[in-house]
Formats: C-alpha cells, sequence, structure tokens
C-alpha cells in the first residue's frame, strides 16, 4: 500500500512530467514554426512559456513543503532533483520561446537557404531531452551516461551552423538580420542540449548518488 | 474573528486570537480556547492562550520541554483536574459547550474527547478484553455487536492483521508499536469526537512510528486529532495546523506548511530551525 508520503512523491514526479512534456512539445512547436515559416505557431509557443513558468514554481512549491518533512536517502535526492530539473525544463521552454521569436520574425523576410544542419540538431537535442526524461521515468541511469557525449555533436554543429552564416554574412550585408537570427535559433538548440545533459546528471545522481557534474564522467561508470 | 486579549506581561507581544486563517471563515470551530490561564500552584503554566481547533483535522502542538502543550493538551478532557492545585481562568468550549462549567460529566466528556499517552498502556487484559473495555462501560453486551466493533476498531487502527488470531492474549505481549496502536484502537471504539495524542511515537522504532503517522493521517478523516509532539518533521509530515507554544504563551499558530517554511515570529524560527535559546 502506498503511503500518504509515497503519494505526496508520485504526485511531485507526475508534475515534473507533465512539465516535461510541455517543454518537448514548446521544442517541437517552435522548431516546425521556424521550418515551416508558421507564424501563429510561434506566436502560440510564446504565449505557452507561461505554463512552464508556472510548472516550476509549483514544482518548487511541492518540493519545498516535502522537504520539511525530512525525507532521507532516495527520497531526498529524488525532491532535490525534482527542484533542478524543473529549472531546466523552464530555461528550455525559455530556449523554445526565444526559437519562436526568430522564427516568426524570419516568417515574414525571404527565406534563407542556410544552416541547413539546423533540423538536424533539432532532432539531436529533442532526442536528448526525450532521453534524459525516458531515463528519468525507467530509473535507467545507465541511459542517461550514454546521452552526455551528444552534446558534443551539438556543440559541433552549432560552431559549424556559426562558421557558416559568419562567413555568409560578410560576403552578403543584407541578410546579416536573417543570419542573426539563425544564429540565435542554433545557440538556443545547443543550449537545450546543454539542459538535457544537466537533466542526464541529475538522473544519474537520483538513482546511482554520484555526482558526475564537471567531472567528464559520461558514458563510463567510475 | 481577531479578537485581542489580554497581554500576560509587559515585555511580551501582545497576544490576538490566533485561528487558522484558512478555515477561519467557516463553520465555529469544534475546540475553542478563550483566554485560558493555568496556574499549578503559584506557577502559571497557560498565559492567557486563545485558539480555535478546527474539525477533522491535525493540528500539532510543539515547543521546548515545559512550554505548556501538553498542559493545554489535557484541558481538552479535564485530564488537569486529577492534579492538586491546578486553578483554570478562561474558557475551553467543545462544539460550542464550555467543558469546565459545573454541570459537564467529565465521564461523558472523556468518552468524546480520547487520548492517547507517551507511553502506551493497554490495560493488563486481553487484546479483546482492551479494545471491549470502554464499549462494556458503555453497555455493550451482545457477542456479535462486541465483536464488530472489536474488530471495526483494531482495522481502523492498522493492528487487525497482526492480531487477529490472538485476541485472547495479553495485549502486553505486544511490540511497542503495536501497544500503542492497541491503546489507538481502545480509544477509538467508543467513537469520540477527539483524539489527544501527547507524543505518542516518542518511544518507538522509526518503522512503528511511520506506522503510527500512518494511522494518524487515516483517522483524521473520522476524528479530530490534536497531537503533541517534539519531533518537528513529523508535526511537518502528518499536521494540518501547528500551534508553537513558549514559556506557557502561544507564540504561533498557522498552516504547518507556513509554520515550517516561512514562520511569521522570530522565537518560531529559532526553534524549528534548532537555534533556539
Amino acid at each position: 500500500m502506498q503511503t500518504y508520503f509515497e503519494k505526496e512523491l508520485s504526485d511531485l514526479k507526475e508534475k515534473l512530467l507533465t512539465m516535461a512534456s510541455h517543454a518537448e512539445t514548446a521544442v517541437k512547436n517552435a522548431i516546425e514554426a521556424l521550418i515551416n515559416r508558421d507564424y501563429d505557431l510561434a506566436c502560440r509557443v510564446r504565449e505557452q512559456d507561461a505554463i512552464l513558468d508556472r510548472f516550476e514554481v509549483e514544482v518548487d512549491e511541492a518540493a519545498i513543503h516535502l522537504l520539511a518533512k525530512a525525507p532521507l536517502a532516495s527520497d531526498l535526492r529524488l525532491i532535490t532533483v525534482a527542484m533542478k530539473i524543473s529549472q531546466n525544463l523552464e530555461r528550455v521552454g525559455d530556449e523554445a520561446s526565444k526559437i519562436s521569436n526568430r522564427a516568426r520574425d524570419l516568417a515574414e523576410e525571404t527565406p534563407l537557404k542556410l544552416a541547413l544542419e539546423i533540423p538536424k540538431m533539432a532532432t539531436l537535442a529533442l532526442q536528448m531531452l526525450k532521453g534524459a526524461l525516458d531515463a528519468f521515468v525507467n530509473h535507467d541511469p545507465d541511459a542517461a551516461r550514454t546521452l552526455i557525449p551528444r552534446d558534443k555533436e551539438v556543440d559541433a554543429l552549432n560552431k559549424q551552423v556559426y562558421r557558416e552564416l559568419a562567413s555568409h554574412m560578410v560576403q552578403n550585408p543584407d541578410t546579416v538580420t536573417r543570419c542573426l537570427h539563425l544564429m540565435v535559433v542554433a545557440k538556443s538548440l545547443e543550449r537545450i542540449a546543454d539542459h538535457a545533459t544537466n537533466i542526464a546528471e541529475e538522473v544519474v545522481y537520483l538513482y546511482e548518488a554520484e555526482d558526475i557534474r564537471h567531472t567528464g564522467k559520461g558514458i563510463t561508470k567510475s | 474573528m481577531a479578537e485581542r486579549i489580554l497581554t500576560p506581561t509587559a515585555e511580551s507581544p501582545p497576544q490576538t486570537r490566533l485561528a487558522a486563517d484558512e478555515l477561519a471563515a467557516g463553520s465555529p470551530a469544534l475546540i475553542q480556547v478563550s483566554d485560558l490561564s493555568l496556574f499549578y500552584g503559584l506557577n502559571q503554566a497557560l498565559r492567557n492562550i486563545s485558539m480555535d481547533i478546527e474539525e477533522k483535522v491535525v493540528t500539532a502542538f510543539i515547543g521546548p520541554s515545559g512550554c505548556g502543550k501538553s498542559t493545554l493538551l489535557r484541558c481538552f478532557n479535564r485530564m488537569n483536574d486529577l492534579i492538586d492545585g491546578v486553578r483554570i481562568h478562561g474558557a475551553v468550549r467543545i462544539a460550542g459547550q464550555e467543558i469546565n462549567s459545573p454541570e459537564v460529566d467529565v465521564i461523558e466528556l472523556r468518552k468524546r474527547v480520547g487520548m492517547v499517552f507517551q507511553k502506551s498502556n493497554p490495560f493488563p487484559k486481553s487484546i479483546y478484553d482492551n479494545v471491549a473495555y470502554g464499549l462494556r462501560l458503555q453497555g455493550a453486551s451482545r457477542k456479535s455487536e462486541l465483536e464488530n466493533a472489536i474488530e471495526q476498531s483494531l482495522r481502523r487502527a492498522a493492528l487487525w492483521e497482526e492480531v487477529k488470531d490472538r485476541l485472547h492474549t495479553s495485549g502486553l505481549g505486544l511490540s511497542g508499536g503495536q501497544q500503542q496502536r492497541l491503546c489507538i484502537a481502545r480509544a477509538i471504539a467508543i467513537k469520540p469526537d477527539i483524539i489527544l495524542m501527547d507524543e505518542p511515537a516518542s518511544a518507538l522504532d522509526p518503522l512503528a512510528t511511520a506506522r503510527i503517522e500512518e494511522l494518524i493521517l487515516e483517522l483524521k478523516k473520522e476524528f479530530t486529532i490534536v497531537i503533541v509532539t517534539h519531533n518537528m518533521q513529523q508535526a511537518a509530515r502528518i499536521s494540518d495546523f501547528t500551534a508553537f507554544f513558549y514559556l506557557g504563551q502561544l507564540v504561533e499558530f498557522g498552516a504547518t506548511s507556513k509554520i515550517f517554511t516561512n514562520p511569521t515570529n522570530k522565537q518560531t524560527e529559532d526553534y524549528v530551525t534548532g537555534r533556539f535559546g
């Protein structure tokens, strides 16, 4: 039988997962708005960011309420990790908003056949985000560890897009504004992958009680 | 709702009727304490306490030893009557009735306001007879009626599964945690409105404590529970409202989540963070 405290813990988890699903949707929609030049969808992503902001506050409130009850061991880790994951998800929402802002502006300009790696970056960043959250749900720290090195792939793509856009701007000054929009989009996707990495690290801490942040320990166990 | 009452000393802050804000707008509180002072001889143990305790919630009393929390708890079923030299001023109303008035039958009062103590105190009788005791005093004699009530009480006290095969063995043969749940079963058998608990888990191991805490959360659906505890995390886990007492005064009373995350009073903050004194 589930105790009252366990029920509260599973409510916290459920709230976090609902928040995660909103964050994933926000990123998907922002990218879709960019690729399809969908002004209205871009506006909707921005409006819906408030939902994630509210979730962050609610998760923190629930976590503080639970911390006052002096949880220990895995319960303690779950609650502190929930607070950190919710903060990362809220930031993911902010990045989705930034992408949708640029998508909205780009939708009103002549299209540029540049930064063709952006959809690939988006797919990678979303896979990382989804993978980190699946690892959380499935109690799978190994899966979380394998995600972490993929952040480098997204970083590399971001640098590639940056170089491509920078040289294009030099040669075509009339495209500077549009190129800058695309740079921001790429940077935001790179940040989303960073947040996914942070979440994956928290998942490892949650299930293995090992803090692997800033240690370079990704795929290998110590 | 707020009503100013006497300031106990010139140095201390003025006290107001402290009620749980969220519930204050509803029907009158089940227990209403008004300007209550209690003296053991010359020693004043409670100073002008005013508070409203709501129905079917868990209210925790916290505070350092000697702050008056157990004394106040014992006022609710007049257990202090048993102590020589006790004087009480002010009022305690339960469901609107002043319980210290001469026409109140104390035995009847204690049927409505049951109590569970720190040290479990089963009678030196069988498990069955422990729970049957109060029911028999109330006149229950039919075997089937008693058996049914005993099973229900033991089930509600989350003890039935552990003792159903040995109901006629001594209650003293149970573990500490089981004895405490037996005392709770005995208390709820006579269907009180209120259960007072004076540190009911302080002598128990963490597992037995957890079972008592779960039980309290289950029982509040049917009963109003007031619990004295030294364990602040326990208060945070099980209570809806918390009252902090110090030197016989009610310092702060409010929603438990507020008391433990953002108390209004500096003394409360110092106490719950362990910086007191």
